[in-house]
């Protein structure tokens, strides 16, 4: 079997020719259909760049991306967006805070021309836990939880196939975070969603991810399985700190 | 171990439509020359009692204490000039949001110079030197630029780190630090965890360490309080932390994912109206 997403050889690089920044070098993974891929590294690391690339909100300049054996188009079609969607980190700032949550929900379906937006609206609000008495309210008047719920119904209702997932928690307490990973890991089954999850915390990482690839300064450290992180079999530096490092402190 | 800090029935209440909201409630502790951990969750009031500690609640609030004092100094009436005489060398906060709490207009050298040369007669060329010097310390590896450059002209998590050396480099008996850890990489955040710790046990600052990572804070400060809604829940010290008594702490704790935990629903918090009462 093929690959779903299928990332060769990427790289990014933002800047003019006198001061470039090369965020992303060299990056090579592939997820299959069905399955949660983590991509973990700390701030700077490119892990989110590579999202946003897939997405076409970043250039490429080097490499490709397949989704289904299909190279992608830039910019990219309808199409696209229709089996792919995003969620970003925070849900202060990624919902429009001047419209009602039914007319955040209406937009995406607007444009992709689906004709019974009533029902979806009410079915992608039912699928995230929230029910039809969210649907008339505006972003202000819901929690930091809420909010992240209706960015994850945004991305679903047009039923796409792979959700990119841009530290979704990080800004969410630690309660409301195990609502949200229980949520999305729900809905992953019960859809048959392939994920691929951006985050820094290899805790989150390990619980919803079946693989993952662990990034530093815009390139690839090792790829490995959750069965190894749980091990504690990294064998390059870096990650074996990280794991250090997610333990707490130790006093020297 | 002498109390360097007595915290009595502390109330902070802001106006609203519907009467006041009080986000501290009763909170009462004293601390010594330690790490008190503050947790709980957004809201909880763990900030505005770090706050009111500094006197810096905003003026649309009122605060109201038993006792409230600081090395002897009674702080519910203190006068503007005794604030001054005590806040940056004898008790200082560094607080959660870079972005916001430095001078957008000025040098970040220049800040953390004024911040040093307050405390004493330092020389420029002594304070610049020794500014230079907290800023290699916090693990900035281009101390000579960060000290050059204006706040945004840093990343959030180097803000941050510059901010943690402006508070240090006075070196204060008393130092709350805000979520001081959250916006850094975990490699960084233990380098940042290991300067403070050097200060507990070199110098005997009291630290009041305010953050939502129960896992950092259980691992890294002697006492912790557990706050829900504005009150204090649990006191306890926090190699125990894992055989907490209260509901509200123990459903903090097993809802964190772990490295080595299975892949079944994570354990959700249930909010037992009677937590309020």
């Amino acid at each position: 079997m093929s690959a779903l997403i299928e990332v060769r050889d990427l790289a990014v690089t933002f800047g003019s020719r006198q001061s470039q920044v090369q965020a992303v070098q060299n990056v090579s993974f592939d997820v299959q259909q069905g399955e949660s891929f983590g991509l973990v590294g700390e701030s700077g690391s490119g892990k989110s760049t590579v999202l946003r690339a897939i997405c076409g909100l970043a250039p490429t300049s080097a490499g490709t991306i397949k989704i289904d054996g299909k190279l992608l188009a830039s910019p990219r079609d309808p199409a696209f967006y229709a089996q792919v969607q995003m969620v970003f980190q925070d849900p202060y700032g990624s919902i429009h805070p001047r419209h009602t949550i039914d007319r955040v929900l209406s937009e995406p379906l607007a444009i992709h021309g689906f004709k019974n937006a009533e029902d979806r609206i009410e079915k992608a609000l039912n699928d995230v836990g929230l029910g039809g008495g969210f649907r008339f309210r505006f972003p202000h008047q819901l929690s930091g939880g809420q909010r992240q719920r209706v960015a994850i119904a945004r991305a679903l209702i047009l039923e796409p196939q792979i959700l990119l997932l841009d530290e979704p928690t990080s800004a969410l307490d630690a309660s409301i975070q195990a609502e949200v990973l229980n949520l999305l890991d729900a809905l992953r089954i019960e859809k048959g969603l392939t994920y691929l999850l951006v985050s820094h915390d290899l805790a989150v990482v390990a619980h919803m991810c079946e693989r993952l690839l662990v990034m530093q300064h815009g390139t690839r450290v090792e790829e490995l399985t959750r069965t190894a992180l749980q091990g504690r079999d990294a064998t390059q530096k870096y990650t074996q700190q990280l794991l250090v490092a997610s333990e707490g402190f130790k006093a020297p | 171990m002498t109390n360097m800090l007595q915290v009595e029935g502390l109330n902070v209440s802001f106006p609203s439509r519907d009467g006041p909201v009080r986000v501290v409630r009763d909170v009462t502790f004293t601390l010594g020359r330690e790490r008190l951990g503050i947790v709980g969750e957004s809201g909880s009031g763990k900030s505005q009692t770090g706050r009111a500690i500094l006197g810096l609640t905003p003026a649309s609030a009122t605060v109201t204490a038993d006792k409230l004092s600081f090395d002897g100094i009674d702080l519910r009436h203190a006068s503007a000039k005794t604030w001054r005489s005590l806040r940056g060398p004898r008790m200082s906060m560094i607080m959660q949001d870079p972005k916001y709490s430095l001078n957008p207009v000025m040098t970040v050298g220049r800040q953390i110079v004024e911040a040093y040369r307050r405390r004493g007669d330092a020389t420029r060329t002594d304070a610049r030197n020794r500014a230079v010097a907290m800023l290699e310390a916090v693990q900035i590896r281009d101390p000579e630029r960060v000290f050059e450059a204006y706040p945004h002209e840093l990343s959030g998590g180097m803000g941050q780190r510059a901010m943690i050396a402006m508070m240090l480099i006075a070196e204060p008996d008393l130092l709350i630090a805000d979520e001081v850890t959250s916006a850094l990489d975990v490699t960084v955040q233990l380098d940042v965890l290991r300067i403070l710790d050097g200060l507990v046990r070199d110098r005997g600052m009291g630290l009041i360490f305010i953050s939502h990572d129960l896992r950092l804070v259980s691992s890294f400060c002697d006492r912790v309080l557990v706050m829900y809604a504005g009150r204090v829940v649990e006191e306890i010290a926090a190699r125990d932390l894992h055989s907490a008594q209260h509901p509200y702490t123990q459903g903090l704790l097993n809802c964190l994912p772990q490295i080595d935990g299975d892949s079944g629903p994570l354990q959700t918090l249930t909010r037992d109206p009677a937590w309020l009462a």
